[in-house]
């Protein structure tokens, strides 16, 4: 079965999913996302409503044939623009830091060999979870193995 | 009629498809194992997969389209491009980088990684293989449309093979060159697309003094004055504004869904990577689309509406005879090659992410139990990618006359109520089951499939597929209204109801898998 991971790892998720960083950076990701994904479709279909069944209130003229509705279109131009470079510079400051700190706790240093991994087809299906290993002090000797076993299928 | 020289688009067609080969030619060396076939290696970089994803998402449709959409319907035209735009802020931030940190090749992948799997990704896969079905039938409708107008080629027979010629093509590129290939064709297209778009929109914007306002009033005096509001289109009974919400709907929530879209994510190394080329491809499909918006209004200010409805393809045919109105036979050349290009490069897209489906989650995970020798299951993919493609070639060849604008709106709509559902309820709710993933994906795609089946598109109408009888039920040509919330609504049934205890520990993993990339899959080193 693919995305199996091996018998020895899902403490170490569980681990990971109670630690007070891990908690900080759902927290943070969810905290970020989700209002602003409500706000942007909100904003959308507040749009979508006035083109459809407000045409007088679009067609007014603001400026020469700049109308309403052409600057409320351009609008959402302007902040899907705006929330990608917001949600960018979030993620940079917020997120990946956090991010970055588990994953160095973690997981093994990243080398060549890892990166060899995910070579295998899905018959060596457990890529990827396996290099997480049980622990990060002894674990190197267990992941080390489990790779050159992968490497020998793929 | 035929405008501009059919040898000279057939000519820069043919050196865009020379170039392109030695590209794909050299680019393939490497493709040994699977990760490469479907992933390209995980090694290209977030601008270069975003100007992929902008090459795979901006289809003949939005080009050739959006143009003449607008330059007809003015203000209605434009409104359906700002769907497509807004779209991908859902993928940017609710679903790239979770996902490319928990699965491997295809969406199926993140779907079944905590629930029962041989079930929810046999689920996913009949998802997947649906929306890419309608969306490439659409594909090979629009290559037909394209040869009488470019082409001048207006017989049956001399269309048809067109048809095969750029499904063969299409064959070979994604036979050989694998994702990576795809992935150079895309990038080439979409940057012959922006610039080809960028350098008409100065044009006209320079005809009219730079000035927007100008523009507008000279569409509205050459065209009809409706076009600078609302209303045209959709604006004309209570029905066709609920239509219109219907599609808003599915534009906005389908991307995120679009299975050929998601793919592009696990062609780069991180989840950081996986953002970055959500942010070019936000960019360059924005971009894009406020050039059509010139070009569209363009069309409409320099050529006229009557004298665009009156020439062959329609409403299609804004564009090229906006760049022959500008530039001549060799700009008409330039923006006919890019729309081969574009039909060319999109149909590949599909296609490897059909087969890949196909082999990775049907024939090496639910057939053989993930008991594959090595190279099975990229032999499958090729196999699967020959099949599609004279499926393709067929399947283009048959709806030719038909109308079938339909199929892309329908690709969204079941994307919308089959994919995204399940997608965000896996990454988001932990309470999320087996059985509420059925439901959501079995529920979704089978609604939105039985209201098209029941809608004017099918029958009781004068455009109708099927002429003479009438079981057209629902009155909306979109399913999406009703589809996409039954979507969600049965995700969340599905599982308060399941009575199976699902893994809790696979879920922890999963959570922390796609917010922390522990365990991700890495780039593969030649």
């Amino acid at each position: 079965m693919s995305n199996a991971a091996p018998s020895t790892t899902p403490e170490v998720f569980t681990e990971i999913e109670r630690s007070d960083d891990f908690r900080r950076l759902k927290k943070k990701h969810r905290s970020f996302v989700l209002p602003v994904a409500v706000l942007f479709l909100v904003w959308y279909f507040a749009y979508v409503l006035l083109a459809d069944y407000a045409h007088d209130f679009m067609a007014t003229p603001v400026f020469g044939n700049i109308n309403v509705g052409l600057l409320l279109g351009l609008g959402q131009f302007v902040t899907t623009f705006a929330i990608t470079t917001w949600y960018v510079m979030y993620a940079n400051r917020n997120l990946d830091p956090l991010a970055e700190k588990i994953r160095d706790q973690y997981e093994l240093p990243d080398d060549d060999s890892a990166s060899a991994v995910p070579a295998g087809t899905a018959a060596t299906g457990t890529a990827g979870s396996g290099t997480v290993a049980a622990e990060p002090a002894d674990g190197a000797h267990a992941d080390v193995a489990s790779r050159t076993g992968r490497r020998s299928q793929s | 009629m035929t405008i501009g020289e059919p040898w000279l688009n057939i000519t820069i067609f043919g050196a865009f498809v020379a170039v392109t080969l030695v590209i794909v030619l050299r680019a393939s060396r490497n493709n040994k194992t699977a990760a490469d076939y479907y992933a390209a290696g995980r090694s290209f970089t977030g601008p270069q997969n975003g100007t992929a994803i902008a090459g795979d998402y901006l289809s003949a449709a939005s080009f050739l389209g959006i143009c003449g959409a607008i330059a007809v319907n003015g203000y209605d035209g434009f409104l359906y491009s700002i769907g497509f735009l807004v779209a991908w802020l859902v993928a940017l931030l609710l679903v790239a980088e979770l996902l490319r940190n928990t699965g491997k090749f295809t969406m199926a992948d993140v779907l079944s990684f905590r629930l029962k799997e041989r079930p929810v990704r046999m689920a996913a896969a009949t998802a997947t293989l649906a929306v890419c079905f309608f969306y490439l039938l659409a594909q090979m409708a629009g290559a037909g449309g394209l040869v009488s107008l470019l082409l001048g080629i207006n017989d049956s027979l001399g269309q048809s093979i067109v048809i095969a010629v750029v499904g063969a093509l299409m064959i070979l590129y994604v036979l050989i060159g694998g994702m990576k290939g795809t992935t150079w064709v895309q990038i080439i297209k979409a940057a012959l697309l922006i610039t080809g778009a960028g350098v008409m929109t100065i044009w006209v914007l320079a005809l009219h003094g730079f000035n927007l306002s100008e523009l507008l009033g000279a569409a509205a005096a050459n065209s009809d004055a409706a076009v600078l509001a609302p209303g045209v289109q959709y604006g004309l009974t209570g029905t066709s504004r609920l239509d219109f919400i219907s599609l808003a709907l599915a534009l906005v929530l389908g991307t995120a869904g679009l299975p050929h879209v998601l793919m592009r994510f696990y062609t780069v190394p991180t989840a950081k990577e996986a953002r970055r080329s959500v942010v070019w491809a936000i960019w360059a499909i924005g971009i894009f689309y406020l050039f059509t918006l010139v070009l569209g209004y363009g069309a409409g200010a320099l050529i006229g509406k009557e004298t665009i409805l009156a020439a062959p393809g329609g409403v299609n045919s804004a564009a090229p005879l906006l760049a022959f109105e500008l530039g001549g036979s060799i700009l008409l050349g330039i923006i006919s090659a890019v729309a081969f290009a574009t039909i060319l490069a999109v149909v590949a897209g599909l296609t490897i992410t059909a087969a890949t489906s196909f082999a990775h989650d049907v024939y090496a995970n639910v057939i053989k139990k993930g008991k594959v020798e090595p190279n099975g299951e990229v032999r499958v993919a090729r196999i699967t990618v020959v099949v599609i493609g004279i499926f393709a070639i067929v399947g283009g060849i048959g709806v030719q006359g038909q109308n079938v604008a339909f199929l892309v709106a329908l690709a969204f709509a079941i994307a919308a109520s089959a994919n995204l559902p399940t997608i965000l309820y896996s990454l988001f709710w932990k309470r999320f089951s087996t059985q509420g993933a059925l439901w959501s994906m079995y529920g979704g795609l089978g609604s939105a499939l039985l209201l098209i089946v029941l809608s004017p598109v099918m029958s009781g109408a004068e455009t109708s597929i099927i002429k003479g009888v009438d079981f057209s039920v629902f009155p909306l040509a979109n399913p999406g209204i009703v589809s996409i919330p039954l979507g969600f609504f049965l995700g969340w049934l599905g599982s308060v109801v399941s009575s199976r205890k699902e893994n809790v520990a696979k879920a922890e993993e999963m959570d922390v898998r796609s917010l922390t990339g522990i365990g991700a899959e890495k780039a593969t080193k030649h």
